[in-house]
């Protein structure tokens, strides 16, 4: 890693901490407690800033995807996979957190409503996409095949997103485009997605440095047997 | 404060496997540098 970049990653993990306290002091002091359903409602401003993470990595997981099949540089492809498995990751925990919260709220862990089940499709997606990499006889195909499902496996991002408003389900509505946040609330949920959106651009830096190592690795491999 | 069983389990949960997944990471790297290292002493030999 040469200085620029040190530089570069030591900001970010600067201001990606700041921000993390920043939103935990704002999550637990600074904003005030939801009227109907009481302090639960606080798992809201980390559940949602999550799914964003899944939905913007899964966005730039479609972009190198296509930018990798028609330039072939192997950079693209890494971004892509580093921002899979970092989206994967924040939809599990989107999976974990949701119940969680659901428990108290609607007395029941899951229900196969359509936001849930469409969520849940969607991990399945991107876990398939890490299979399809793993499971490759050749790095090459493997990168090729996955950038196909990361294309098309985005077309269930819109789908979970508007699932809300398409279906009647059980979660709730978009709530922040509609004006269903007090300011405190809506700062709150402001700051907690910048520092997590933050700390998913550190991710994909750090994950896709080692996919770039990896490939380093095949090429020495290959320079030694010959 | 009802409930606020649930509200710790889900922090702890994301606070849990983000700090796991960054191990992970760094863990990883120290790996692959050092195979670096060792398959570039051995081309150098």
């Amino acid at each position: 890693m040469n200085g620029k970049h040190a530089l570069r990653n030591g900001i970010l993990w600067g201001l990606g901490f700041a921000l993390m306290i920043a939103a935990l002091y704002m999550v637990f002091i600074y904003v005030p407690t939801e009227k109907h359903t009481g302090i639960i409602q606080r798992i809201f401003y980390f559940h949602v800033p999550v799914a964003w993470v899944s939905f913007l990595a899964f966005f730039i997981t479609f972009i190198s995807s296509i930018l990798y099949l028609w330039k072939r540089q192997t950079k693209w492809d890494a971004i892509a996979c580093a921002s899979v498995e970092v989206g994967v990751i924040f939809t599990t925990l989107v999976l974990i957190t949701g119940p969680i919260w659901a428990k108290p709220v609607w007395g029941i862990w899951w229900t196969w409503d359509a936001r849930l089940t469409t969520s849940l499709v969607l991990w399945l997606i991107y876990i398939a996409y890490l299979l399809v990499r793993s499971l490759a006889t050749e790095p090459a195909k493997g990168a090729r095949y996955s950038a196909v499902i990361g294309i098309v496996g985005f077309i269930d991002v819109p789908i979970v997103f508007l699932t809300v408003n398409m279906w009647r389900t059980q979660h709730p509505t978009t709530i922040i485009f509609e004006g269903g946040l007090t300011t405190p609330m809506l700062m709150t949920l402001l700051v907690c997605i910048a520092a997590f959106t933050v700390l998913y651009v550190l991710l994909v830096i750090q994950s896709s440095g080692l996919k770039t190592m990896e490939a380093e690795i095949r090429r020495l491999r290959i320079i030694k047997a010959e | 404060m009802e409930n606020l069983g649930y509200l710790l389990a889900a922090y702890t949960v994301i606070w849990a496997v983000v700090f796991g997944y960054i191990l992970f990471l760094q863990r990883k790297q120290r790996r692959l540098q050092r195979q670096i290292d060792a398959l570039k002493g051995s081309i150098e030999k």
